[in-house]
């Protein structure tokens, strides 16, 4: 059951897993699977917000609505901004496996700023919202809607910090074991933001703003 | 400093001045104890900033006993008020305060008692039955007990500062909004869940990745003991539910401390939707406290009988199909709400079902001890007891799955006892069976058997007597949380209800003193063998206690019952040459970071701005200071591994 979590780490060999009972799996695979297991109940966590969104998204109190609210343009900004981060991500991670520093250490810099530029957007329509006095206590809606696209930017906000450390880690410490394990756990958690970006992206914004 | 003033001190109530009182004298009893003894360094070495699973096993364990007693006093205090509060008297707990007795007890019972001694069990049997050295992330497990631990501290400050909740055990709103509850009460109740709810996230994801990665070689799946299957599902039900239960606390933290309109009466809200999400997460929550117990009588029953356990496979299946049904039968908490004749007819129908499994696993119990060379020793006595109480349970639980009689039986009595039938009949049984099976393999020494009898049948005796009249009164028309009632005739029951409570208690005393006696007693009581109970699986293959590596060497497992296989083959000899192993070094991760925890909890709920702040910085700081260090792992040597192991089977062949 566990197949393609392990040859993706191994380097071709036919090497057996713990399920065929060659007992414990090597570090960097227990981290990345604990990891793994992790965000899938972060996952679980925002589906709850999901499901209240759900039930509460038509529920206004007489406020503003999504379709009122949502500005397409920002967020589809928003989103470019996200995805580019994943891309410049993934290039940076591929870059310290091949020990290309100068590389790694430019695309998380990118990854960072696209990050931050995202947040800044994010901020931006939040206190926009704020100020046109649809704020999360106005409405059921609003408070859904603050908290779970809120959810996902103290995320963001988490993993800016994150690639703060990990960069500072990677600069001091040199491309160790220990601290690509870490890498790939927040290259992990940087990808998992982008599926749930992309469900707000369908779920809150497209379908809201019709 | 917030809304913390010295009116928070609850000067004027007698009854809970003098619990505060004892609880203080208690803890700098036992600090002024530890200082004088000179144990500090001795605790913050071996214990408080251990990373061994066996140690944070056993602190969970003593954390859920200390914790047994808080929730008992709770239930002993309610029912006292009910055998005295019929027709004109009222009894001597007032309204508010009895509302936030059966709150804490509820809330203190299930996740501060309950909760730590499953978790603290499996924290300590799954390695050594897997037979490797370790959980997957040692320092997380330490994180994760000092964060339960930080939850269950802020439950007892309650207590001393300010008020506890009024609103039963999971806080429903409307009630629990700002509105109806403006007092510290809910907050205490939400923040000191929120910071043990991410411990027992973290102990769940440490313990699947344990088990699904991390095995002795030749340990397949479907050679693991069944308890390791029962908490490879009962953990992967935390993953699943505990995240939902921190999204719906936090919504209703943000309700309350942000003007927020998500369960309120007003702005749109909708309280329904909090019942649904908090039993998406309550239900399995269940099974997650039911499904461990299943596997230690699994364990304990094959152990006595002398047999393997009947239908491994079908066991096995039962787990894994009770643990995909709980997730489908939450509605059943709320059929009386509306939600359709359809929709109670298809959780109606589920709730059914979840029953077949469990029965499946009831028969297996039975064959396997069905021509058995039964040994009545104390863990088997609970196993029974168990198999008795928990099919009554059982079946009151189908009864209260027909909507049409749960509509008459709803918030009455009868429910009250079904659930207790089910979590003092299975999860307390199983708990205190597994604590008096495992206890020799932490401890090196045995328990007393006749003291842990008699605690068995006061517990079993007082248990019916507290509960069965309980179903009466349900059936009578008695309604759950009354603090009193008119109808003098429900005193008798009620009366019978105390008696038991009071037969339980002398249980209780009984454990405590079985305890004492065994300890006082432990020379005369050694394991020397580490196999006290003729044991099938690998953790009794090494010492009793185990050291802190476990195993010498990752025994080699060939099928089931592994240890019991190698003790018939004549396999326990020592190895020619063993190699030098890496053991974990301490680390004070858990106890820094779970102290500002309960600091910023602290703060947070009493609306203390800067120090909220402080206390989540220092949080912060702390993980990214921890992570910054390079551990080093201490070395444990080949040669001096084989002396060891040499020394120490070559014993147990003399005795």
């Amino acid at each position: 059951m566990n197949i393609n979590a392990a040859t993706e780490f191994t380097d071709g060999s036919a090497q057996m897993t713990a399920a065929d009972g060659a007992g414990p799996a090597p570090v960097r695979i227990v981290v990345a699977y604990g990891f793994w297991i992790f965000l899938l109940s972060d996952i679980i966590m925002f589906s709850a917000l999901f499901a209240a969104y759900a039930v509460l998204s038509g529920q206004t109190a007489g406020g503003p609505t999504a379709h009122d609210l949502f500005e397409l343009r920002n967020v589809a900004i928003e989103t470019l901004c996200l995805l580019f981060s994943s891309y410049t991500c993934g290039l940076g991670t591929l870059a310290v496996e091949r020990r290309r520093m100068p590389h790694f250490y430019v695309s998380f810099a990118l990854t960072f700023a696209l990050g931050a530029a995202f947040l800044g957007l994010e901020l931006a329509e939040f206190s926009r919202m704020i100020g046109a006095g649809a704020g999360p206590s106005r409405s059921a809606f609003l408070s859904a809607f603050f908290s779970l696209v809120g959810l996902h930017g103290v995320h963001i906000s988490v993993g800016l910090i994150w690639i703060v450390f990990i960069t500072a880690q990677v600069a001091v410490r040199g491309p160790r074991d220990f601290v690509l394990r870490r890498l790939r756990c927040f290259s992990l958690f940087w990808h998992a933001l982008d599926i749930i970006w992309i469900a707000l992206l369908s779920l809150v914004y497209l379908m809201g703003a019709r | 400093m917030g809304k913390l003033s010295w009116s928070a001190v609850p000067l004027g109530q007698p009854i809970p001045m003098a619990a505060s009182l004892f609880v203080i004298l208690g803890v700098l009893g036992t600090l002024a104890v530890v200082t004088f003894k000179g144990w500090w360094p001795y605790l913050w070495r071996e214990w408080l900033t251990s990373v061994d699973h066996k140690r944070i096993g056993v602190m969970y364990v003593l954390l859920a006993l200390v914790l047994l007693l808080r929730g008992f006093i709770d239930a002993l205090m309610m029912r006292s008020q009910l055998a005295m509060a019929s027709g004109g008297a009222q009894g001597y707990l007032p309204p508010e305060h009895y509302d936030q007795i059966f709150s804490a007890h509820g809330t203190i019972m299930i996740f501060f008692m309950a909760m730590p001694f499953m978790v603290g069990l499996m924290n300590f049997v799954v390695p050594l039955q897997l037979g490797v050295r370790d959980v997957a992330f040692p320092v997380l497990n330490s994180v994760s007990f000092w964060l339960t631990a930080s939850g269950a501290l802020l439950v007892n400050l309650s207590l001393v500062v300010g008020e506890f909740a009024r609103t039963g055990w999971l806080a429903y709103p409307p009630l629990s909004e700002l509105q109806f509850s403006p007092g510290v009460g809910v907050d205490y109740y939400l923040w000191s869940l929120q910071i043990a709810g991410v411990g027992t996230l973290l102990a769940g994801i440490n313990l699947v990745t344990t088990i699904l990665k991390i095995r002795a070689p030749g340990m397949l799946y479907m050679r693991m003991p069944v308890f390791c299957w029962t908490a490879l599902a009962s953990n992967l039900l935390i993953v699943a539910a505990f995240p939902i239960l921190t999204a719906t606390f936090g919504m209703l933290l943000l309700d309350r401390y942000a003007g927020m309109h998500f369960f309120t009466n007003d702005g749109g809200g909708n309280a329904m939707l909090y019942f649904n999400l908090i039993w998406a997460w309550g239900h399995p929550e269940v099974y997650i406290l039911i499904l461990p117990a299943f596997g230690i009588f699994s364990e304990v029953i094959a152990t006595f009988s002398g047999k393997p356990l009947f239908g491994y496979r079908s066991m096995v299946l039962a787990t894994m199909a009770i643990f995909i049904l709980s997730f489908m039968v939450w509605l059943h908490h709320f059929f009386t709400m509306g939600a359709g004749a359809n929709v109670n007819a298809f959780f109606g129908l589920m709730t059914m079902i979840i029953a077949v499994p469990t029965g499946v696993k009831i028969f297996n119990w039975l064959f396997t001890l069905f021509q058995g060379r039964l040994r009545f020793e104390v863990p088997l006595m609970w196993a029974l007891g168990f198999m008795v109480t928990f099919v009554i349970g059982g079946m009151t639980g189908v009864l209260l799955a027909v909507p049409p009689a749960d509509f008459q039986l709803h918030n009455s009595l009868f429910l009250v006892a079904h659930f207790h039938n089910v979590i003092i009949g299975g999860v307390l049984f199983g708990a205190m069976a597994g604590y008096n099976y495992w206890f020799p393999k932490a401890f090196g020494f045995t328990l007393d058997k006749r003291l842990g009898q008699v605690s068995f049948w006061c517990w079993l005796i007082g248990f019916y007597l507290a509960f069965m009249p309980l179903y009466a009164l349900g059936l009578l028309g008695m309604t759950r949380r009354m603090q009193h009632y008119a109808d003098t005739s429900w005193q008798p029951y009620l009366i019978v209800a105390e008696v038991g409570a009071v037969v339980i208690l002398c249980g209780i005393i009984a454990t405590i003193a079985q305890l004492v006696v065994s300890i006082r007693t432990r020379e005369t009581r050694r394991d020397l063998t580490g196999d006290p109970w003729n044991g099938r699986t690998l953790e009794w293959s090494t010492a009793s206690p185990p050291p802190a590596y476990n195993f010498a060497a990752m025994p080699q497992v060939d099928g089931l019952d592994a240890f019991w296989e190698m003790k018939r083959q004549g396999l326990l000899v020592p190895r020619e040459q063993y190699d030098s192993i890496e053991t974990p070094s301490n680390s004070a991760n858990g106890f820094v970071t779970a102290f500002f925890a309960v600091v910023t909890g602290f703060a947070m709920i009493w609306h203390i701005g800067w120090l909220a702040i402080l206390g989540m910085a220092c949080a912060v700081v702390t993980l990214f200071a921890f992570g910054w260090i390079v551990r080093k792992d201490a070395e444990i040597s080949g040669e001096y591994l084989g002396a060891v192991e040499r020394a120490r089977l070559g014993k147990s062949e003399l005795a």
